[in-house]
């Protein structure tokens, strides 16, 4: 996994509410055995017409905006545990998804994947959108060692589980800590008593 | 101090270790996996020169993206068949169990464990598969994960956790006719909302769900992530045992003896507290439809679509082009789908035959059956169900997950209506431009009958 400490960068908005996974990966793109790819497909139906031709209205197909944080709408991530979501959003490009709320599975398979995922209140939600919407040359600084997220809209402090910040700044991931807990893992297996 | 949750029993029974002021170690019983999102995990493995610690306690089975029709000739989708033969390869090379396209005990995940006895009250179970949650009929911890979890488990057998909070949803009184378990959880989805359950682990309680069968109890608890809940469990009780007993690896004689006593402890305390908790009257419940692009977009068969100003139900009936304020009785519908690892069992089929025997299925309706398991395909066959629905002029499938997502060629065409007792109407989720009415397998039934949405309530009794 990537480490990640600071980015500043612009932002990309998507206001739309209970994005969910079907959404940012259509299940028909699920067919690879690899991580690589799911990019180019992520919010495909949004993105291309049936033809496979540019939906000029979608945002990432306007060029005003770009950038690698991805500003969303409340409940991102809802359905699926498909973690081909988080590659998808990591294929494209995005380090940093902002919203008001997170669906749980995919929160966790983006702190996986090396992007975080940012809670803000639903008004800072909405003062953000309306900057970038503005102002799309706006740029937005995260600071994951101090946990803080700077932008116009205002500097805010945001959570994230412990392990999982020293995770994401070391580019540690789960499988090596759990592996280093064999003996106990061992000696519960023997000593359950049902 | 309070008592302890069903929950608590069962994840404190599993907690290995406690990092500090962090996430605990929690030990898996059971891992089922499937082609669509264990490729990358067996990868990472491999990668990283990691054997699979514990492959007695994995079962695999293909189900996501199979054909319905014809099973016994090569899988013609080249990258889907490529995806089968990995699972197949992964599995012999890690010494897992198989139940491949064909084996008799081959089917949906969360149909074919749950009938061979695999699941059991009072374990850790998780897939990479959102719907694992359905396993908690059973008084289980079950969840889905990502694929990188599925390399965690593969690793050690454990996962890292933060415990969620508990939820506990109690629906007391007696249900109408033809309320069924689908019914009950769309209702309550309804009127709690798509992520009421967010960070919390639900517990169903109440009458209406003591008095479920467990077919019941697996529709309910399987859409527990549809309102946001990562699982959604129900205590064990002599509905779950008579169930469990004698089934494939159910456990035998002493042992059986030695875990019943066991299960019977896990109930939740009197006095255990929930972080919070629902009520609703059985009474209030009517056979439900959705309107819109999620399962909390649901309303009463004789109800109508709300009429405010909201861009995310403008936004969801511009998709389904429905209108603010209607009712969708006398809606033409094309497509009718039971199957889904929702409403693929059994009991399902049997009140989807008691309905259509004697009718004839409308012209316009496409109707797919799609049993959730060979198994069931079989209990069709012997109960005489199959005739009745090819009488009736009902397309009967081979099982797998099939126009749930719509992952192999069980597509719903563009701008057409499909009435499903599957778990998600998400925009495309049967196919591109596909609309989807989420249902109880009745409601499909008298649907694919009528050739539009009718009024059950008025039908029957």
């Amino acid at each position: 996994m990537e480490k990640f400490r600071k980015i500043t960068d612009t932002a990309v908005p998507l206001p739309i509410e209970n994005i969910d996974t079907d959404q940012i990966i259509p299940a028909r793109f699920l067919k690879s055995t690899d991580k690589q790819g799911f990019g180019d497909n992520v919010f495909r139906d949004w993105r291309y017409d049936h033809e496979g031709n540019k939906n000029p209205d979608f945002v990432l197909n306007d060029p005003t905006y770009s950038g690698s944080i991805l500003v969303a709408g409340d409940n991102f991530g809802c359905g699926s545990s498909r973690e081909h979501a988080a590659w998808a959003i990591a294929g494209y490009g995005f380090k940093v998804v902002i919203s008001s709320f997170f669906a749980d599975i995919f929160k966790g398979n983006a702190l996986n994947n090396g992007i975080l995922p940012i809670q803000v209140t639903p008004e800072y939600l909405k003062d953000l959108l309306q900057t970038i919407k503005e102002k799309p040359e706006t740029k937005l600084t995260v600071d994951l060692e101090n946990q803080i997220l700077s932008s116009p809209a205002g500097e805010l402090e945001f959570e994230i589980d412990p392990y999982k910040k020293v995770c994401m700044i070391n580019g540690y991931d789960d499988i090596d800590f759990l592996i280093s807990k064999k003996d106990k893992i061992e000696a519960f297996e023997r000593e359950r008593s049902f | 101090m309070a008592g302890k949750t069903l929950f608590d029993k069962v994840w404190d029974a599993h907690v290995v270790d406690t990092v500090p002021n962090g996430p605990q170690v929690l030990y898996i019983d059971k891992h089922l996996i499937h082609e669509v999102t264990s490729p990358q995990a067996f990868s990472e493995l491999e990668e990283r020169g990691i054997p699979v610690a514990r492959p007695d306690q994995i079962v695999a089975t293909a189900d996501h993206n199979t054909p319905t029709v014809d099973q016994h000739l090569p899988v013609r989708d080249l990258l889907s068949r490529n995806q089968l033969k990995q699972l197949t390869e992964n599995c012999e090379k890690h010494g897992i169990t198989l139940y491949g396209l064909g084996h008799k005990y081959n089917g949906i995940v969360h149909v074919m464990a749950p009938e061979l006895g695999i699941t059991q009250p009072g374990m850790t179970m998780v897939c990479g598969d959102s719907h694992t949650s359905t396993h908690g009929a059973f008084g289980t911890i079950a969840f889905g994960i990502g694929t990188s979890q599925v390399a965690q488990v593969f690793a050690s057998q454990c996962l890292l956790l933060t415990k969620p909070k508990s939820l506990r949803v109690n629906v007391n009184g007696k249900l109408k006719p033809n309320v069924l378990p689908k019914d009950v959880i769309l209702y309550v989805i309804s009127q709690i909302g798509t992520n009421a359950g967010t960070g919390y682990f639900c517990e169903y309680a109440g009458n209406v769900f003591e008095e479920m069968s467990m077919e019941g109890r697996m529709t309910v608890c399987n859409m527990s992530i549809e309102m946001g809940a990562r699982g959604g469990m129900i205590a064990p009780d002599q509905t779950t045992f008579d169930y469990v007993k004698g089934r494939e690896f159910a456990p035998e004689s002493a042992e059986w003896e030695q875990k019943l006593e066991y299960w019977k402890t896990l109930p939740t305390d009197a006095d255990a507290v929930f972080d919070k908790e629902y009520s609703f009257d059985a009474a209030d419940i009517e056979p439900m439809v959705t309107y819109g692009t999620n399962p909390g977009m649901g309303i009463k068969v004789t109800g109508r679509i709300p009429d405010k100003d909201d861009v995310n139900l403008e936004k969801a009936l511009a998709y389904m082009n429905f209108k603010k304020g209607e009712s969708l009785i006398d809606k033409p519908i094309n497509y009718v789908f039971i199957g889904s690892c929702t409403n693929s069992r059994i009991e399902d089929f049997r009140i989807a035959a008691n309905y259509v025997k004697g009718k004839q299925k409308a012209a316009n309706v496409n109707a797919w059956l799609v049993p959730g398991s060979q198994q069931v395909a079989k209990q069709l066959v012997e109960e005489g169900l199959d005739k009745v629905f090819t009488e009736a002029g009902f397309a009967l499938r081979q099982p797998g997950c099939s126009a749930c997502l719509a992952m192999n060629d069980d597509k719903i065409p563009e701008g057409e209506y499909c009435v499903s007792t599957s778990n998600r109407n998400f925009e495309g989720r049967q196919g591109q431009g596909a609309r989807t009415i989420l249902a109880s397998p009745l409601m499909a039934a008298a649907t694919a009958v009528a050739g539009k949405i009718t009024d059950i309530t008025k039908q029957l009794n």
